[in-house]
């Protein structure tokens, strides 16, 4: 990661990116506005998963869990104390607690890194598709738990009335920071414990790595991501109920991160923008036509297309040559 | 709380437990013969139900007639989905099967969707089957015990099928390494798609007993017992018939008796308590009750 050219590309990226946010703030109606900012959301979501999913290899289906944790744990923190007392019964210390946004997302965040590791550790010992079908399992349960702790969640109702603090300028930074971090990640020596892990265990584990500890720090830091992202998500909706959070969404990340390619930061941003533009846009055409479903259908068509044509996706596991300093290429 | 209650829940039990282990039959043909794990297949059992709605409410056609359609359109989906997901990608990465399993399912349900809209319907069988009769106290209905008879009729049949024929033992073949089958000179591919039209065939009539059972019917209707079924396959012993079915019935009556027998506050939980047994199974007991090692699961 040295070199001044590396570094002048990434500068150049941010700055685009801070021009590009700008752009969008000053010229494009309300509506457009927070489409952009669910994509930067599932952009946040793609590339976290893409850290568990396609560094370790875990395929882990427990990414809304960690983002409905994150995300009632952050709406719970930031919620007027008026209000709280009107809905909820909770802890007099919660109660008469209000933070800003920024500590509250953090702390949403570190409930679903601690909710992982908790969860992981005796989990992870799972492996291929039996770790998928463990965490869909987690999956559930968070959801029946959320729906069925009343006095703190609402239940099924969900929380409304948040205050409406995700904007453009909230969501762009973590997307940056999520993807720097998970850069510095995949070109440290953790990223590549992480990728011989997936590669071959046994073979890591002759060079001395430690598999378990890997695994975990993998899910670890997917989660915490996802449970930011799901601050965000519910000060963008205003709301969170639990319906949310379902299998369904698990899916869409996944198929972000698959078509993206496992392992590739880039591929998981393109395809997270492309999925989430082209879900947009079936929405209009599926209430006009009256032809509810044909989104899905056609996202899990390219899904079964690309598992066949090109299983490794996008990129593979590579990132764009332009983006890469010359030894790490 | 008196032993006439007790004996109520656990016949329920055995009621939902046989179709659960119906299910289950299939994911475990399938996962033992590919190592797949066929999340579409919860989704066949939406057909199933769709088809007996279609035959026998609107069509109004005789009983033996609607089982029989039945399972031919769950074995033709089956082939479908084999042919049209599963087989293109024969040897790649496990996990790649599941996502596209994940597709498959999906795709179905929305296509139901698409079509059907997802307002649930009301199922009503014929009044002669929905009759109630008492046995020492136990209540039934006509249709639970047609539930519970043509599943063990048909549970006897797909062991003797795979235990006493040449395909089933061709089955067994493949299942257990199919290189060496194919050496042998079985035909891989006949042999899979006919256990996908198998399973899928059970999962189509277990739709019909869904259905039956329950009374309503939506196009998302597949997903959870097709969850649970897995849950149930998965407690037997993955790849293991008579541990599904016995997975089937255990499973059935857990959750019967959780929501039965403890205090009516958690039965909200039951959806988490079967997960939960689902993930502590797979912790402590990875190759189920009557399964044996396969691979690595833990």
């Amino acid at each position: 990661m040295n070199g001044i050219r590396h570094r002048l590309i990434f500068a150049t990226l941010i700055i685009l990116g801070i021009g590009l946010v700008w752009l969008a703030r000053h010229t494009v109606d309300e509506y457009i506005l927070s489409i952009i900012n669910f994509v930067g959301i599932y952009i946040i979501l793609a590339v976290s998963l893409n850290i568990t999913n396609g560094f370790a290899g875990l395929f882990s289906l427990g990414h809304p869990a960690f983002m409905a944790i994150g995300g009632y744990v952050t709406a719970i923190l930031t919620f007027p104390v008026a209000r709280k007392s009107m809905f909820l019964e909770l802890h007099p210390l919660l109660a008469n607690l209000q933070l800003p946004f920024f500590p509250a997302l953090i702390i949403g965040g570190a409930c679903a890194g601690v909710t992982a590791l908790v969860v992981g550790l005796p989990v992870l010992r799972l492996r291929g598709h039996y770790l998928a079908v463990a965490t869909m399992g987690f999956l559930i349960i968070v959801q029946v738990m959320i729906i069925n702790w009343d006095s703190v969640t609402r239940g099924p109702l969900g929380l409304n009335g948040l205050p409406a603090l995700t904007t453009l300028w909230w969501v762009y930074p973590w997307v940056v920071v999520t993807i720097y971090v998970s850069w510095k990640i995949k070109f440290s020596s953790y990223g590549r414990q992480m990728l011989s892990v997936r590669e071959d265990e046994t073979a890591a584990q002759c060079l001395g790595v430690n598999l378990f500890k890997t695994r975990v720090a993998a899910l670890v830091i997917g989660a915490f991501f996802a449970g930011v992202a799901g601050g965000l998500w519910a000060h963008l909706v205003t709301a969170i109920t639990p319906a949310s959070f379902s299998l369904v969404m698990a899916f869409n990340i996944v198929v972000m991160v698959v078509v993206g390619g496992s392992g590739s930061i880039a591929g998981s941003f393109l395809a997270a923008i492309i999925f989430s533009v082209l879900t947009e846009l079936f929405r209009p055409l599926e209430e006009t036509f009256d032809v509810y479903g044909i989104g899905e259908i056609i996202m899990a068509l390219i899904l079964i297309l690309i598992l066949v044509y090109r299983p490794q996706g996008l990129f593979g596991s590579r990132e764009p040559g332009i983006l890469l300093a010359k030894n790490s290429r | 709380m008196n032993t006439e209650y007790i004996a109520q829940q656990i016949v329920n039990g055995l009621i939902l437990g046989s179709m659960y282990a119906m299910v289950a039959m299939g994911f475990s043909m399938i996962y033992g013969i590919i190592r797949l794990i066929n999340f579409a297949h919860g989704d066949v059992v939406m057909i199933g139900a769709f088809c007996t709605l279609g035959l026998f409410q609107v069509l109004g056609a005789p009983f033996p007639l609607v089982a029989l359609v039945v399972l031919t359109a769950g074995a033709l989906v089956g082939i479908l989905i084999e042919k049209g997901a599963f087989r293109p990608m024969r040897g790649a990465p496990q996990v790649t099967g599941f996502i596209a399993s994940l597709a498959v399912s999906i795709m179905l349900q929305n296509l139901g969707i698409l079509f059907l809209t997802a307002q649930p319907r009301n199922f009503a069988f014929p009044d002669y089957l929905q009759k109630v009769h008492h046995v020492a106290g136990v209540s039934f209905r006509v249709v639970d015990m047609g539930i519970m008879v043509s599943a063990l009729i048909l549970m006897c049949g797909l062991v003797l099928l795979v235990n006493k024929t040449r395909l089933g033992m061709a089955m067994r073949a493949t299942a257990e390494n199919i290189d060496v089958a194919r050496l042998m000179g079985i035909n891989i591919n006949r042999t899979i798609m006919a256990t996908f039209a198998i399973g899928s065939a059970l999962a189509g009539i277990a739709g019909l007993m869904w259905g039956g059972k329950f009374g309503q019917i939506d196009p998302l209707m597949g997903f959870v017992p097709g969850l649970k079924s897995f849950v149930a396959a998965v407690i037997g012993g993955v790849g293991s018939i008579p541990g599904a079915i016995l997975g089937g019935f255990v499973l059935g009556l857990a959750e019967v008796l959780f929501v039965g027998l403890l205090p009516p506050i958690y039965s909200a939980f039951r959806d988490a308590f079967v997960f939960f047994t689902l993930i502590l199974i797979l912790l402590i007991l990875p190759n189920g009750i009557l399964g044996r090692n396969l691979e690595d699961r833990a």
